[in-house]
C-alpha cells in the first residue's frame, strides 16, 4: 500500500513504543550495570578491583571506607569480576546527585537526587527547556541524550526538552571531559542563559573527566570549570537515557522515595 | 608497490628493522606514484627519532588486498605533495602542527585540530603565548564581493552534537565554499596511548568515538594480538563480527530516521529513531552496555551467550530488521522524500577518489571499498558480507547504500547468531613483543578504521596513530556543499555524519 494509507497501516502495526516508566517499570538488560553495592569486608576488599579499574574510581580498597567514585566509573564490570563479592552492580539505574561527592558509594543503599528548593521547582517544575553542550564528549553520551527525546523514552511527555538556543533554554546539560578547545565555548554558552538557570553534568568525563582524567588538554570535567555551579549529577558512560531522565524528575520533584520497579526479565530487585 | 615498500597484510606484525628508511625524495615519489596508481593513504604519520621526525607511511592496494608499509627521516621541512595527491592534504598539516614538519608549498596549511605541538618548541604556527580558542584564530578563506556574505555556525550546534565551526561564503542561499574547522573536541588520546597497553588502554581506545566503541575496540584488539603472535578462539572471532554489524546496523538505522526528520518526513523518523534501540539493545543484551563498551578485550570477548539467548537475540534482530525494512520503504517511496534527496550534495567518482574517502561516503559514488572485502580480518575471512555500492554520489545514495548495508548486516547477524562455533570465548593474551609493528584496519560503519601500533624495546607503545575514516572523509562533506543551497547543509551533513571526536583524537 502507497501514501498515506501505507504509512498508517504500517503506524498501526508498530503500535505503541513509549516506555512504560515512570508509571509501570523500566526495563534493562539481564547484563546492565548499575549502582553497585559496595562490601568492604567480603572477598578481598576490593583490592583487585581498584588493581584492574581503568579510571582509579575504586578508592581506599582494603579499608572499611573502600568506595567506589561513580563520577569515574565507566561501569566496565572489570572490578566485579576481579573482586567478586566486595564489589556487585545490580541494575538499579538510579544513579545520580545533587553533590560531586554524593557520587562516592559504599555499601548498599540506594543513591537518590534530592529534589530543588519549592521557589525552584515552581519554576522548573512543569516545564524546562534544557541547552546541550558536548565539550570534547564522545558522542556516547550525546546519543543517549538524543535518545531520551525519541519515541521511546519521550522526555518531552514530562515538559523537559532539549532546544536550540541558550536563549530559549532553563539549564545547560554539559557532557565531556571539557576540552581546552571548547572551554571557552562552553563559558559563553552558559554567560548566555537567563538566569535562574540549572546545569547538568552527564556522564563519567562531564563528573571527572571520565577516561581522559589528567589528560593535559582537558579540565577534568566540570569540576574544573567553577565558574559553572552544578546542581545535578549523572554517572554513567553514558548514562542509559532512563537513568538522565530519573535524574530531571527527581531533580524537579516529580518523582519521589525509593520505589524500584525492574522488568525485563521479569525480575524485581530487591533492596 | 616496488621492493623499497615493506609488504603487510592487515594486521600481520612487522619487525620495525625491515621497513625501509628512505630519502625523503624517494619516500615522496613512491607514495605520489603509488597514490596516482590507485593505491589509498591510510595512515601516513610521524614520531619524534633522534631529534628528526620519522613518517611511516600505510599504502593499500585494495586491489590486492596488500599493504605498503615505507618510512623517512625528515627535518624542519619537506615538499608538499599535497597538490599532487589531495588525499594526504589533512595528513601533512597533522605532521606540521604535532612535529612542526613545514610542508613546503602546501595549499591550505591551516591548524588541524589546534592541539599542542607533541615536541617542545617553537609552535608551528608561530603563537607566541598560549593559543587562543579557535575558530577567531583561523585564517578562513573568504570570497570578496559587494553581494557576497559570509555564514558562521558553531561550534555549539542547535541539536544534540558534537562541537565544529563550519564558515559559508554565500551569494544568497547559495553556497560558493564551505570550510569546515575542527578541533574543538581534542582530547590528546594519542598521547595518552603512549607506553600501553595498561588498564586504561581498552576504555580509551573504546572512547576515541562514543559510536564507534566495538570498532574501534577490534581494531584495537586485533594490534595487540597480532603484536604478541595471538590467535583468538573461533566463537570470539564471530561474536566479535556480530557486535561490529550490530554497530553497523544501529548507526545506519539511525542515520536513515535522522535524514527523513531532515527532509521533514516524521514517521520513519520516529520509527527509526525507535527500531535503532532495538539493535542498541541486542548489544547490551551480550554485554550490559548499549554501545558495546567492555565486550571486545585482547584474547578475545569477555562475554559469552548460552543457546537460549543466541536464539532469542536471532529472533529479535530478524524481527527488527523486518520492521525497518517497512519503515525505510516508507521513506524510500515517498516522492517528496526522493526529491529531495535526489541529486543534492554530489560528490562525483573523480572527487571520491582524489580525496580517498572510505566507507558508506565512497561506496555511494560507486567507489566499491569495503576492508571487510579487500582486507579481511578474523570471521571476514571465511564469511562475507556483500559491498554495496551506489552510482550518484548524492544524499541518496548515501541513504541508499546505508538501507542496503544495513540488510546485509542483519542477514549476518541472524545467520551468525544460529550457528555459532562452539568452544571459549576468551584465552589470556600475551604482552606485544618489542620493536614491531602493525597496522590494523577494520570496516567500521563509517568506514576504515586504522591503528597503527609501534612497540619500543620493551614491548609498549612507542607510537599509536589512530585514523577515523572521517579523518578522510570530512573534505568530502566540504565539497559536496560546493553550489548548493545553505539551506541543504544540515542534510548533507547529516548524509556524511561524520565523527568529530574521531577527527580530534
Amino acid at each position: 500500500m502507497d501514501g498515506i494509507p501505507g504509512i498508517l497501516q504500517f503506524r498501526a502495526r508498530f503500535g505503541r513504543q513509549t516506555v512504560a516508566y515512570p508509571e509501570g517499570p523500566a526495563r534493562f538488560p539481564e547484563r546492565f550495570r548499575g549502582l553497585p553495592v559496595v562490601d568492604p569486608r567480603a572477598g578481598d576488599g576490593g583490592r583487585a578491583g581498584a588493581a584492574v579499574c581503568p579510571t582509579e574510581a575504586v578508592r581506599d580498597a582494603g579499608t572499611p571506607g573502600m568506595a567506589i567514585d561513580l563520577g569515574r566509573c565507566t561501569f566496565c564490570g572489570l572490578c566485579e569480576e576481579a573482586s567478586p563479592g566486595a564489589i556487585r552492580f545490580t541494575r538499579d539505574y538510579r544513579i545520580s546527585g545533587r553533590t560531586r561527592d554524593s557520587l562516592q558509594v559504599n555499601g548498599a543503599a540506594p543513591l537518590l537526587a534530592a529534589a530543588l528548593d519549592e521557589k525552584a521547582r515552581k519554576l522548573f517544575g512543569r516545564s524546562l527547556r534544557l541547552r546541550q553542550v558536548s565539550a570534547g564528549g564522545c558522542n556516547g553520551c550525546e546519543a543517549e541524550l538524543n535518545a531520551s527525546g525519541n519515541v521511546q523514552f519521550d522526555m518531552s511527555r514530562f515538559g523537559v526538552a532539549f532546544v536550540a538556543s541558550p536563549r530559549h533554554a532553563d539549564g545547560l546539560v554539559v557532557t565531556g571531559p571539557v576540552s581546552e578547545n571548547m572551554r571557552e565555548a562552553l563559558l559563553k554558552t552558559w554567560e548566555a542563559l537567563p538566569a535562574p538557570r540549572l546545569v547538568i553534568a552527564v556522564g563519567a568525563c562531564a563528573c571527572s573527566g571520565g577516561i581522559f582524567r589528567d589528560s593535559p588538554v582537558q579540565s577534568n570535567g566540570m569540576p574544573g570549570v567553577p565558574e559553572i555551579p552544578v546542581d545535578l549529577w549523572v554517572a554513567g558512560c553514558p548514562p542509559h537515557p532512563i537513568t538522565f531522565i530519573d535524574g530531571v524528575l527527581r531533580l524537579l520533584g516529580r518523582i519521589e522515595g525509593d520505589s524500584l520497579r525492574l522488568a525485563g526479565t521479569g525480575i524485581v530487585e530487591p533492596r | 608497490m616496488t621492493t623499497r615498500v615493506l609488504q603487510a597484510w592487515n594486521g600481520e606484525a612487522i619487525e620495525v628493522g625491515d621497513i625501509p628508511v628512505l630519502p625523503v625524495d624517494e619516500f615522496q615519489q613512491i607514495v605520489a606514484d603509488a597514490v596516482t596508481a590507485g593505491a589509498r593513504v591510510s595512515s601516513y604519520a610521524g614520531r619524534r627519532d633522534d631529534e628528526r621526525t620519522r613518517v611511516t607511511a600505510v599504502l593499500a592496494d585494495d586491489a590486492q588486498g596488500r599493504l605498503g608499509v615505507l618510512s623517512c627521516r625528515v627535518g624542519a621541512a619537506w615538499p608538499s605533495l599535497t597538490s599532487e595527491c589531495p588525499s594526504i592534504q589533512a595528513f601533512e598539516r597533522e605532521i606540521f602542527e604535532q612535529f612542526g614538519v613545514k610542508p613546503e608549498g602546501h595549499p591550505w596549511l591551516k591548524p588541524l585540530r589546534f592541539e599542542p605541538p607533541l615536541v617542545a618548541g617553537v609552535d608551528p604556527w608561530g603563537r607566541i603565548a598560549k593559543p587562543s580558542t579557535i575558530p577567531g584564530d583561523y585564517p578562513f578563506f573568504r570570497v570578496e564581493g559587494e553581494e557576497v556574505h559570509e555564514v558562521a555556525v558553531g561550534p555549539v550546534h542547535a541539536g544534540v552534537i558534537e562541537p565544529g565551526h563550519f564558515r559559508f561564503q554565500c551569494h544568497g542561499e547559495h553556497v560558493f565554499t564551505l570550510e569546515i574547522v575542527l578541533g574543538y573536541q581534542h582530547r590528546g588520546v594519542e598521547p595518552m596511548l603512549v607506553g600501553g597497553p595498561d588498564r586504561r588502554t581498552v576504555a580509551l581506545v573504546e572512547s576515541v568515538a562514543g559510536d564507534t566503541v566495538v570498532g574501534n575496540a577490534i581494531t584495537h584488539a586485533n594490534a595487540v594480538e597480532a603484536l604478541a603472535d595471538f590467535q583468538i578462539p573461533a566463537r570470539a572471532s564471530v561474536l566479535r563480527g556480530v557486535a561490529l554489524e550490530l554497530e553497523r546496523l544501529a548507526n545506519h538505522v539511525g542515520d536513515l530516521g535522522m535524514l527523513a526528520g531532515d527532509v521533514g518526513f516524521l514517521p520513519t523518523a520516529s520509527y527509526c529513531g525507535a527500531l535503532r534501540a532495538d539493535f542498541l539493545n541486542a548489544l547490551a543484551e551480550i554485554c550490559g552496555n548499549r554501545f558495546g563498551r567492555g565486550l571486545v578485550v585482547p584474547g578475545g570477548v569477555r562475554f559469552d551467550l548460552d543457546a537460549g539467548a543466541t536464539a532469542r537475540l536471532a529472533e529479535k534482530v530478524a524481527k527488527a530488521w523486518e520492521q525497518v525494512d517497512g519503515a525505510t520503504r516508507l521513506l524510500f517511496e515517498s516522492p517528496s522524500v526522493r526529491n529531495r534527496f535526489d541529486g543534492t550534495g554530489v560528490v562525483s567518482r573523480d572527487t571520491c577518489t582524489e580525496l580517498g574517502l572510505v566507507g558508506p561516503a565512497a561506496r555511494a559514488c560507486g567507489v566499491s571499498r569495503d576492508v571487510r572485502r579487500d582486507h579481511a580480518t578474523g570471521v571476514f575471512r571465511f564469511l562475507h558480507v556483500p559491498t554495496v555500492t551506489g552510482e550518484t554520489g548524492d544524499v541518496f545514495a548515501r541513504a541508499w547504500v546505508r538501507r542496503l548495508e544495513a540488510e546485509r548486516s542483519a542477514e549476518f547477524v541472524v545467520r551468525q547468531l544460529r550457528a555459532l562455533p562452539g568452544g571459549p570465548v576468551r584465552t589470556p593474551c600475551p604482552l606485544p613483543r618489542p620493536d614491531r609493528l602493525v597496522v590494523s584496519l577494520t570496516e567500521g560503519w563509517r568506514g576504515e578504521l586504522c591503528h597503527v601500533v609501534e612497540t619500543d624495546g620493551d614491548g609498549s607503545f612507542l607510537r599509536y596513530k589512530l585514523v577515523d575514516p572521517s579523518f578522510h572523509n570530512w573534505m568530502g562533506l566540504a565539497m559536496a556543499l560546493r553550489g548548493e543551497q545553505i539551506s541543504d547543509f544540515p542534510l548533507c551533513n547529516k548524509s556524511f555524519n561524520l565523527s568529530y571526536c574521531g577527527h580530534d583524537l
